[in-house]
């Protein structure tokens, strides 16, 4: 099992399956799902990843969905290091230095 | 008997829902033909400037500094010929609870849903005001829900739109999430419907209004520290609330002689609703991809009259370059010791230029900025854009390909503006009102609404129905 009742878990849903989107969308998008995440406590007594579960939201909504993830995480970050930056410091600077006062 | 939840029927009570969820009538406010009166909206459905600022204030909301960009301004000037080069200033709107000058439209909204007797307040948005209405929420003790277009189909999201999910959930909200497409207001209707939650809309007259003490702050600000309103505001374009509410409360300030200047990032060529181009973009806000469609047809928006309606108050429209908003943001932080934006940082690439344009002696306001984070930052955004397939260069930004690459100006000479045609952009917006209602012949109230709301004159709108033969 992966998850028991009460575990904080994100769930995975299919809004609008590809060839019901919308007519007068970019075709690509009209080739792909329209899909929904959101999160929530785990309302069945255990599951596991790819089973259909039903959750509690943090504000108390109930929704059904695909189980995808445990303990759910964001790892969004300050990005690697961007070399390309590195001049505009230093010439900025030197270009209000210049001014002699 | 349980309710059609398809997408056609969902969609098909969309009046009736929003009716509920607004608490507004619009229909009142309908001449049954294009014009509708839009200060009766915003008189009867709003509220007082005196009343926002008490409304503001009770959750911290406003009243944020104003920076004198020195170094900024002498930097302009190196490039400026001689005597030209007006002072840079800027407002901290970062110093909003929440970190956005949102907060001031999400108090208003999340003040009305509490009156109401709204138990929540849901709001579409993959921006900063999804973290405002979440903020205000949660010190009104209300519940809140954010609907965000936030992956590709491959699951790839925007690292600026999980910041602003992150920050939305650690207020309490629950984040829904969706892949790119238009179909996301099925789901906004869904929610809306499921939980009767107020719609916090930003096109509402509440938080439209609530951007109004913006601009009279603006205004009383500089009244007080350099004894005259400003000569040109520099708003950051996207759907035109920014730019209305500030122009408003100028006006209500009684500075009717401040240029009002709308400005953009340039994404043309790439589409909004296109899922392989999602991610092919390093701005999610600010940028053209709303603020053209908006400033055309302002009531696409997610309730049926929208209450911004920038072509009514901009009286020059600019658009910047990606490259070019990077490295402001860059020069702010090592000049000035701000780290804001990026996206925020639109209207500060375009004053750079403008502020070139103007005598020594005039002031440019930057009238916004907004936090920056984790994914929300220039290095996140520009490693991703990287890990997308996007070039980043070091050259002149003119030759940037929105989706292609993103250029960052050899030296500040590089940063240019360019000129949004405003007239083109009226004619736009007179065809659409035509196109939209189907009228063959405009009333004489209509012709009047024609031109209040692009701020041109009965012989500029003629002219347009002439060309679409149109009577009046």
């Amino acid at each position: 099992m992966d998850a028991k009742r009460d575990d904080w878990v994100r769930i995975h849903n299919i809004v609008l399956e590809a060839g019901d989107r919308a007519p007068n969308i970019p075709e690509d998008t009209q080739n792909v799902p329209l899909e929904f995440w959101t999160k929530g406590f785990l309302l069945n007594q255990e599951a596991k990843i790819g089973d259909k579960v039903e959750i509690e939201t943090y504000i108390g909504r109930k929704v059904e969905g695909t189980l995808i993830e445990v303990n759910p995480y964001y790892d969004h970050d300050f990005g690697k290091c961007v070399p390309e930056l590195l001049y505009i410091g230093r010439q900025v600077r030197s270009l209000i230095e210049k001014d002699g006062e | 008997m349980a309710k059609d939840m398809s997408f056609e029927a969902v969609m098909g009570r969309n009046s009736e829902i929003m009716k509920k969820a607004v608490g507004i009538d619009y229909n009142v406010f309908e001449s049954g033909s294009i014009a509708f009166d839009y200060e009766k909206m915003m008189r009867e459905t709003g509220y007082s400037l005196q009343e926002i600022e008490r409304i503001q204030k009770d959750t911290g909301v406003g009243n944020t500094p104003i920076y004198e960009l020195r170094n900024l301004t002498k930097l302009a000037r190196k490039f400026a010929p001689a005597g030209k080069g007006a002072k840079i200033f800027i407002k901290d709107e970062a110093a909003n609870p929440s970190g956005s000058f949102k907060a001031r439209r999400a108090a208003t909204s999340c003040y009305h849903a509490e009156r109401l007797g709204y138990k929540g307040v849901i709001a579409a948005t993959s921006g900063n005001y999804g973290a405002a209405v979440a903020s205000q929420a949660a010190m009104r003790g209300l519940k809140c829900i954010i609907v965000q277009e936030c992956y590709d189909s491959k699951g790839i999201g925007q690292p600026e739109i999980i910041e602003k999910a992150r920050k939305c959930e650690a207020y309490g909200a629950e984040v829904v999430q969706l892949t790119v497409g238009p179909e996301l207001f099925y789901t906004f209707l869904v929610l809306l419907e499921e939980t009767g939650y107020f719609n916090a809309s930003l096109y509402t007259p509440f938080g439209i209004a609530g951007v109004e003490t913006l601009g009279y702050e603006l205004s009383m600000q500089f009244r007080e520290r350099e004894g005259r309103d400003p000569d040109v505001v520099v708003v950051t374009n996207a759907g035109g609330g920014n730019l209305t509410g500030t122009a408003r409360g100028l006006i209500k300030a009684g500075a009717t002689d401040t240029e009002i200047v709308g400005a953009s990032v340039s994404l043309q060529g790439l589409h909004m609703a296109s899922d392989t181009q999602f991610n092919r973009k390093s701005f999610t806000t600010g940028h053209t991809g709303f603020g053209i469609p908006f400033a055309t047809w302002p009531d696409r928006s997610d309730v049926p009259r929208s209450a911004a309606r920038p072509l009514r108050y901009m009286d020059r429209y600019v658009t910047v370059n990606q490259g070019s908003v990077f490295y402001m943001t860059e020069v702010l932080a090592q000049l000035e010791g701000l780290e804001r934006g990026p996206a925020g940082n639109t209207s500060l690439a375009a004053a750079f230029k403008l502020a070139q344009e103007l005598d020594e002696d005039k002031i440019i306001v930057v009238q916004e900025t907004e936090y920056t984070g984790a994914g929300k930052h220039i290095q996140p955004q520009l490693t991703f854009a990287k890990e997308n397939g996007i070039e980043v260069i070091i050259g002149d930004p003119s030759e940037e390909i929105p989706g292609k690459n993103i250029i960052l100006p050899k030296d500040p000479g590089y940063i240019k503006i360019e000129e949004i045609d405003l007239n083109r952009t009226r004619r736009s917006y007179i065809r659409n009102c035509i196109q939209n209602t189907k009228m063959e012949k405009v009333t004489k109230e209509d012709l009047e609404f024609l031109v209040e709301d692009t701020k041109s004159n009965e012989e500029f709108v003629k002219k347009v129905l002439d060309e679409f033969g149109v009577e009046y």
